[in-house]
């Protein structure tokens, strides 16, 4: 199991951040306003395990997966939701 | 009143709730058939669908909610879903029970959704779709089991095969027997979160894996290079489609009208009468069907990409040009299909989920420079652009054709950028488009979707366009003024449009589009425009008594001179600026007519035909005085 290092070791980083192929644990979302609440609903809630598919041809947006389906989201929306890379 | 005749007289209505992709419209067919009334909410520009039908012997009203990933409405649309179930919507009665429509294999996500709905109180059932793709994706789910931790009925179907549509319906007719659930699910996301993964574990023996094909699939169809050209090659297609392959089937029913003009002409006594038949309704209908070809083609190729999952590809391609504007990858079918007609161009917008970006695109596409412009381009090029060749096979009057198609198209972008910027700005809606698993969709589905855009173009906007046209027809040939005996034929055709209604309208407005460099005539080829862009064509060659709508309409209006100066009427500052005006002017009844049908208001019509009106207007007058100042005066 995790004996916590993960939470004190690997630094919270945007999802936009992270590479292709990478992994992350949502670790929290900007909220407080409806695309938080949205973004929430769409189930990016802390914990999630989500992984970066693939990126458009120029450079945005990404394709993500996560709770077993696909979503695409602008770097903008992405920017919004922390994880902690899970290498 | 027995209770089985209470039962008759009040349908039970029976709300459709669910994400979209998740084959809520599937469900929908199954139960409801073709009978769907497709309407519009008051106020938004939410499509709303009810179907009426009988299940386990009992009327039923299936109400099919707007898709939704979540019951917290961002915007008025979204909110939609909420006030049908509050019954806050004059004229639509709440439903008395809910179906919850779920896509198996995305359980994890769904269940956050059927949380939000089970809070709601309302009798509640859940659907489930695509359980066989489940079982294929390796996924094993216990049915009896998520009934029990949910507290609701829960059903499995395969919708477009009917597997548990028999079992479906006979549910749905008694509502009063749905288990309610002992404890509500927790109202906090991250509570719902735990609360869902809970369920999950407990009947979710086996999680599907990723669908191997849509993997395999999109290696190719999303790849950086392949993917770029492959969506080139789509757009192709649906340019082609509409601009070209259309064309044979809009000839058929030219030649089809006409000759049914000929035939009715043959049978009625000659007059006004039969004129009025033979050309102004006739002549009207035919205005109407000529969309039908474009629309039903467009629509094809649309819904079936669509249901393939192949559109949110394409959108997710484009998105990054499309976002530069404010927009998004889905307006770019809308946009590029404008290219051909306004019309489909404007329907297919139904596919963008932002109510903004999706009146952005409305507002925008008549910029598009439609085939219709072309007839009108063709003439004045042809007639007053000398064709010589610029460099090697590319010619003058191409380059100018060109450059009229990229400043439709360019005004499109800086106006939809600017609407996004100013009154069209900020809704916060974020953007997020779901990609779906590649699904081969059912004949029937496609089909129903395609003969309901049909339909619901020939109902709602083809009554505004056969009734424009035929005012249209009566304005170019009312009053009746017969022409001097010693005019010849030709010429009595000109004194006859000039003695009716738009003849004068021509010479009134004559003060206004004078600065432009137009006369009457132009003004009453304007008025006549109105009906479609390329009717000016056909007017003109009446009023300048031309035998055929080319060459001899060409040298005329190339000779033609004012009577009061002598001076040629035609000047390169006059064919420059009526040019300019066609590319912005939203001369065209029928585009006025769907856009009032898709916004559900005359407001923004109103709106589209004003600004365009006098962009055409600013834009001609400042091309006919530079023109002019340059010495093309």
């Amino acid at each position: 199991m995790d004996d916590g290092r993960s939470d004190t070791n690997s630094k919270a980083v945007s999802l936009a951040a992270l590479p292709v192929g990478g992994r992350g644990l949502v670790a929290h979302v900007r909220a407080g306003d409806a695309v938080g609440e949205r973004l929430l609903d769409l189930g990016f809630v802390p914990g999630t395990p989500v992984l970066v598919l693939r990126r458009a041809p120029l450079g945005d947006p990404s394709v993500y997966e996560l709770r077993g389906y696909q979503l695409c989201l602008r770097r903008s929306e992405a920017e919004r939701i922390h994880v902690r890379p899970i290498p | 009143m027995t209770e089985a005749a209470l039962a008759a007289a009040t349908p039970l209505r029976l709300g459709l709730v669910g994400s979209p992709n998740g084959g809520k419209t599937t469900i929908f067919n199954a139960l409801t058939g073709l009978r769907a009334k497709v309407g519009n909410y008051a106020g938004v520009t939410v499509e709303r669908r009810e179907g009426e039908t009988t299940l386990a012997g009992r009327r039923v009203v299936v109400i099919d909610l707007p898709g939704t990933y979540s019951l917290n409405p961002i915007g008025p649309d979204e909110a939609v879903v909420l006030r049908v179930l509050s019954g806050e919507i004059a004229g639509v009665a709440p439903p008395d029970a809910l179906v919850i429509v779920a896509d198996a294999c995305t359980l994890d996500r769904s269940l956050l959704l059927v949380a939000q709905v089970l809070r709601l109180g309302l009798p509640s059932c859940l659907v489930l779709t695509m359980i066989d793709e489940l079982v294929v994706r390796g996924g094993a789910l216990d049915i009896e089991r998520l009934e029990r931790c949910l507290g609701i009925p829960v059903v499995g179907v395969v919708g477009h095969r009917g597997v548990g549509v028999d079992s479906l319906r006979r549910l749905l007719g008694r509502p009063e027997g749905w288990s309610r659930p002992v404890l509500l699910p927790p109202s906090s996301a991250q509570e719902r979160a735990a609360w869902a993964a809970s369920v999950l574990d407990s009947v979710l023996h086996e999680r599907p894996g990723r669908s191997r094909i849509t993997h395999a699939i999109d290696r190719i169809v999303l790849h950086p290079v392949a993917g770029t050209l492959i969506f080139a090659v789509m757009m192709v297609l649906f340019f082609q489609l509409i601009f070209a392959w259309a064309q044979p089937a809009m000839d058929f029913l030219d030649h089809a009208m006409t000759a049914t003009a000929r035939g009715l002409a043959g049978m009625l006594p000659a007059g006004w009468l039969s004129d009025l038949l033979t050309q102004g309704v006739i002549g009207g209908v035919g205005a109407v069907l000529v969309f039908l070809p474009q629309i039903l083609l467009l629509f094809s190729l649309l819904y079936l990409l669509d249901d393939l999952g192949y559109m949110a590809r394409a959108a997710f391609v484009i998105d990054r040009v499309m976002g530069r504007i404010g927009l998004e990858g889905r307006c770019f079918v809308s946009l590029l299909s404008s290219y051909a007609c306004a019309v489909p161009g404007i329907m297919a917008t139904r596919t963008i989920p932002s109510p903004r970006n999706r009146l952005a695109t409305i507002l925008v596409a008549p910029l598009m420079t439609c085939s219709a412009r072309l007839p009108v381009y063709a003439l004045l090029i042809g007639a007053f652009v000398p064709d010589r060749s610029v460099l090697g096979p590319i010619g003058l009057q191409g380059l100018v054709l060109l450059g009229l198609y990229f400043v439709g198209g360019f005004s499109a972008l800086c106006v939809a950028a600017i609407l996004k910027k100013t009154i069209l700005a900020g809704e916060g809606l974020p953007f997020f488009m779901e990609l779906p698993p590649y699904r081969l969709p059912t004949l029937r589905l496609w089909l129903t979707q395609v003969w309901g855009s049909a339909r619901a173009f020939l109902r709602r906007a083809g009554t505004i366009i056969l009734s424009v046209s035929v005012l249209l027809w009566v304005c170019l040939n009312f009053p009746r003024t017969e022409a001097p005996p010693h005019l010849k034929p030709e010429a009595a055709g000109r004194y006859r449009i000039e003695h009716s209604i738009a003849g004068r309208v021509g010479h009134a407005i004559q003060p206004a589009i004078a600065p432009l460099g137009f006369d009457w005539k132009i003004g009453v080829g304007l008025v006549a425009s109105l009906a479609a862009r390329e009717v000016i064509v056909s007017t003109m060659a009446q009023i300048y008594a031309a035998s055929d709508e080319s060459d001899s309409l060409r040298d005329a209006i190339v000779s033609d001179v004012d009577p009061a100066t002598g001076q040629r009427l035609f000047t390169p500052a006059t064919v420059a600026s009526l040019l300019v005006f066609f590319v912005f002017a939203l001369q065209c009844t029928s585009t006025l007519a769907v856009m009032r049908r898709e916004t559900n208001s005359w407001r923004w019509p109103a709106f589209a035909f004003g600004y365009l009106l006098a962009l055409a207007y600013g834009a001609s007058f400042a091309t006919h005085k530079i023109v002019t100042a340059l010495g093309g005066g």
